[in-house]
């Protein structure tokens, strides 16, 4: 089957386009173009509202860790605490999700048989489209409670590690809860682009390594894992960056303070998205604008993380075809 | 082998070291040795923590999965061989691997399922919160629905022709600079966090309508920005598998372009297009974060304008109750997200049932 | 060490579809044998079921014996690993690691059977392998550069050597030449005749001087029928396959007559 980019296909002739088609292809275009504009003004409205709270700003906003903002006079607040929040969460997320989603990839497209591979595929996807917000209130309403046990051994048996340092939270609202709940979120897009490179290893690879008389691992180490090792950094990065932006997960289940604290298994830190959703109903003043500012450092970050993703990924596809 | 030492030109066996034992007879494991070694270890452990009275499924799983990894891996290095032995470690890791990714999905549905039905019914699902304050044993998610509806339709109405109109640009008339920057761009917009998106239409309302207005329609273009790359993506894969043959087909016959694509390319890949909307519905019919920002998120009646005021959605009715924290707001929270779930899961099915069952025939 | 194989009654199946019928042979040590016959008659099919690579395809089985001298490579307790150690297999299209060296393309076969490979006994078995596919020469100045940016024929020359580095009895050949040009091509047939000293070798061709040049004894598979499976019509001496073949259906095939 062709599945070629028809857009080398011969045009009408210049001088003899047909009003259909130049409407038809304006608006496609066009559509494009907005496209480009909407990106473009999400920076710009978000620039140009911050501008008033960083402006009457007294703290400095990298390095401040509290969050003075809904007044008139003489605001001080800053994202430091919430920088440190958000990059913690999507680590202990990235840490957990990433070597368990690389099994399942390897499992959907080497050790399960084929056809209930083409279902477990099916059940990623729809681990993918659960609604965050359900994520949340499974891990506030349900997860915690089953933690906390597991929380107290791993700080009475690993307490001398300052991540897992005691007293630990009997509400189990931590950031290692936040963080476990969207490692479960960013599972499936881990494990979506890490099964598509795997399957993209070309059988001749596949059938070398075999035919010199390699184990099933043996094979997967000579031949997958080199092939698809962009391929899994690609997909984490972009893990990666969902994790940074999810709002939901956290702010249910995450009992916030903005310090910035290491130890996971104890209440505090908080991310920027969960701030900017809990504080957004009450803020007032420079409030708004304040979130707002938070809210372009987090789409700063995950647009760098974003576009380094895809240029791996797009990287390795021209490496490969 | 007999070796035939011509210099430099033997085979590769001829004055190696000493040759390998060579037998296909390695010590192997018997085909039942793995699955038999699993329910042993899985009868003890459950054996022994029955007896020692601390029985979890959680622990009972660690206990077993840990002992058989070990075991299996120990009886291969000494039966079999260090290659064998590092082999089946491997597939035991993978093999847990998947079951860990099953373990919340089960959890979740079950848990969901089962708090959820103690107060999902007709009652629930037809009533608002106008007049039910929050302790109150009452209410239900009607005004939710309705806004859910209304806002994600909106967002839709938005969405589909200029993420359509995009796909169709990418695949039949994009070229050079224009066209890399728009599918570059479409995929950092799949990243952009969605109370970002939120933000930018507070920032833009604050800008058009002043502050603090919150509607429904905030909400709708709040998700449009996060529906439009996923419309762009799954309407450029489906538009591009249109086999080239048929577009020239219709050209051949003096067919205008515009009218090829109208005509031949879309209602041949029509069936995949309504798939990929359905599926790019079903994942911001949940989004929360840029409703409770844009729609605002203490609305309790029921609100069909999408201009005028505050507009409670399912999603958000979940967040707000959570809040609450109260038993009778938990009962409600579970129930709506009961709620929530089948709506995504009824699209999700019926999206790929039309892709089943309407996909044009490649012959592939 | 090269190794004779013994096949009996060999039936082989992908699911529900037998795609080769009873087939009988005894392919010689330090010889060739060519596969011959029109396409999808099996041939390769067969060819894979001699060191169990056709089981990487979903609920492929066989029934009947392969034996390798003694041993009988379908036997229960036989790991497929073993048998693929030792009988090698070259590709249709040369497949050398894109993500490593020539060095490591070589090598890697090896290293997985001796994990504690010393440097001065890889690279041993790097030149000793290498010499032995007529490749040294070629490559030795830049061993640490990717084997994919060879040329064709020498790419399926470094898979050549990364077969016989393993030191396998037997090496089977599905169409070594058919992506290749003809420069190439006959480098590989040259190659083939300096194996045949020291391997059994078995090669799947579609090309009949080929497998007049090459082989000392050639099999022809044929089709019973569309949908039908493969068998083999006839085996023998390569010159009188192409005399005075026994079958008529040989001799329709060898001159031309349909296929």
């Amino acid at each position: 089957m062709t599945t070629t980019d028809s857009s080398a296909t011969p045009q009408t002739p210049k001088g003899k386009r047909r009003i259909g088609d130049v409407v038809f292809a304006n608006t496609a275009s066009g559509s494009g173009i907005l496209i480009l504009a909407i990106l473009a003004g999400v920076a710009a409205f978000l620039i140009i509202q911050s501008v008033d709270s960083l402006g009457a700003n007294t703290a400095n906003f990298f390095t401040t860790t509290g969050w003075d903002a809904n007044t008139r006079e003489a605001p001080a607040f800053g994202v430091a605490a919430l920088a440190f929040g958000t990059v913690l969460a999507a680590a202990i997320a990235l840490l957990i999700a990433t070597p368990i989603a690389v099994g399942i990839a390897l499992f959907i497209a080497y050790y399960a048989p084929r056809k209930l591979a083409s279902v477990l595929g099916y059940i990623v996807d729809l681990l993918a489209a659960i609604p965050s917000v359900v994520y949340g209130l499974w891990g506030i309403g349900y997860l915690v409670h089953q933690l906390t046990p597991f929380y107290q051994w791993l700080s009475t048996s690993f307490g001398w590690i300052p991540l897992f340092a005691g007293p630990v939270s009997s509400t189990g609202r931590t950031m290692m809860s936040a963080g476990i709940v969207l490692a479960v979120m960013i599972l499936p897009i881990i494990t979506a682009i890490s099964r598509d490179v795997f399957l993209q290893v070309p059988q001749a690879h596949r059938e070398a390594a075999l035919s010199l008389g390699a184990t099933r691992w043996e094979m997967i180490r000579m031949a997958v894992l080199p092939f698809g090792r962009a391929g899994i950094i690609g997909g984490a990065m972009l893990g990666l960056g969902r994790a940074l932006g999810e709002t939901m997960a956290v702010a249910m289940i995450l009992s916030p303070a903005l310090v910035i604290s290491p130890h996971l298994l104890q209440s505090g830190n908080q991310t920027i998205a969960a701030h900017i959703a809990l504080q957004y109903p009450e803020a007032t003043g420079y409030g708004v604008s304040a979130l707002i500012a938070a809210g372009l450092v987090l789409f700063a970050i995950t647009l760098v993380v974003n576009m380094g993703a895809r240029y791996i990924v797009a990287r390795r596809k021209e490496f490969t075809e | 082998m007999t070796t035939t030492t011509k210099k430099s030109s033997t085979g590769a066996s001829g004055d190696g070291p000493a040759p390998m034992q060579r037998t296909l007879l390695t010590g192997s494991l018997p085909r039942y040795f793995a699955p038999a070694l699993l329910a042993g270890v899985a009868i003890v452990t459950g054996g022994l923590l029955f007896a020692l009275g601390t029985f979890s499924i959680p622990l009972f799983a660690v206990f077993t999965v840990v002992t058989y990894t070990v075991l299996v891996t120990l009886a291969s290095a000494r039966i079999e061989s260090g290659r064998k032995a590092k082999d089946r470690l491997v597939t035991a890791v993978v093999y847990t691997c998947f079951g860990l990714a099953m373990v919340p999905l089960i959890s979740l549905l079950w848990t969901v399922a089962r708090m959820g039905v103690v107060r999902l019914d007709g009652y629930f699902l037809t009533v608002s919160m106008n007049g039910v304050t929050p302790t109150m044993d009452a209410g239900g998610v009607y005004h939710a629905i309705v806004g859910t509806i209304a806002i994600t339709g909106f967002a839709a109405l938005v969405s589909i022709p200029i993420g359509l109109m995009t796909a169709i640009y990418l695949v039949e008339y994009g070229r050079g600079r224009l066209k890399n920057a728009i599918t570059f761009f479409v995929d950092v917009m799949t990243g952009i966090p969605s109370i970002v998106a939120g933000l930018f239409v507070v920032a833009l309302w604050m800008v058009f309508f002043g502050p603090g207005t919150t509607n429904g329609a905030a909400g709708a273009v709040a998700l449009s920005v996060l529906m439009i790359p996923v419309v762009v993506r799954s309407c450029e894969e489906m538009i591009r598998l249109v086999p080239n043959e048929l577009r020239e087909a219709s050209y051949a016959l003096g067919v205008p372009k515009w009218l090829t694509v109208v005509k031949v390319v879309l209602p041949t890949a029509i069936a995949g297009i309504t798939t990929g909307i359905m599926l790019a519905i079903a994942r911001v019919i949940g989004e929360t974060a840029p409703l409770i920002l844009t729609a605002g998120s203490s609305a309790v009646a029921i609100n069909w304008n999408l201009f005028d005021g505050q507009m409670m959605s399912l999603p958000v009715f979940i967040y707000s109750q959570v809040r609450m924290g109260d038993a009778i707001n938990y009962e409600r929270a579970w129930a709506a997200a009961l709620t929530l779930i089948l709506i995504v899961m009824l699209l999700f099915f019926v999206a790929r049932l039309v892709s089943r069952f309407f996909a044009p025939k490649f012959g592939r | 060490m090269a190794k004779r194989i013994d096949v009996s009654g060999l039936h082989v199946y992908y699911g529900d579809f037998k795609a080769v019928e009873d087939v009988s042979m005894t392919i010689e040590p330090r010889a060739v044998t060519a596969f011959i016959g029109s396409s999808g008659c099996g041939k390769s099919t067969f060819l894979r079921a001699l060191n169990r690579m056709h089981e990487v395809a979903p609920n492929a089985r066989v029934e009947g014996k392969v034996m390798l001298d003694d041993q009988d490579i379908y036997a229960p307790d036989v790991d497929p690993v073993a048998v693929r150690r030792e009988i090698g297999m070259v590709f249709q299209r040369p497949n050398p690691f894109p993500t490593m060296s020539i060095y490591d393309n070589v090598i890697a076969g090896a290293k997985l059977n001796n994990q504690r490979l010393g440097r001065t006994e890889a690279d041993d078995i790097v030149e000793r392998s290498l010499h032995g596919a007529n490749l040294w020469e070629e490559v030795k100045d830049r061993l640490s550069k990717p084997g994919a940016g060879l040329s064709g024929g020498q790419q399926q020359r470094l898979c050549i050597a990364r077969a016989i580095a393993v030191e396998p009895a037997v090496l089977l050949m599905d169409e070594p030449c058919s992506a290749l040009d003809p420069i190439s091509t006959l480098a590989i047939e040259d190659l083939i005749a300096k194996l045949k000293e020291n391997y059994t070798i078995c090669i799947v061709t579609h090309n009949m001087q080929q497998a007049a040049r090459v082989s000392d004894q050639t099999a022809f598979f044929n089709l019973a029928g569309t949908g039908k499976p493969g068998r083999l019509i006839e085996m023998d001496e390569t010159n009188k396959i192409f005399t005075k073949p026994d079958k008529k259906e040989t001799e329709n095939y060898i001159t031309g007559r349909f296929g």
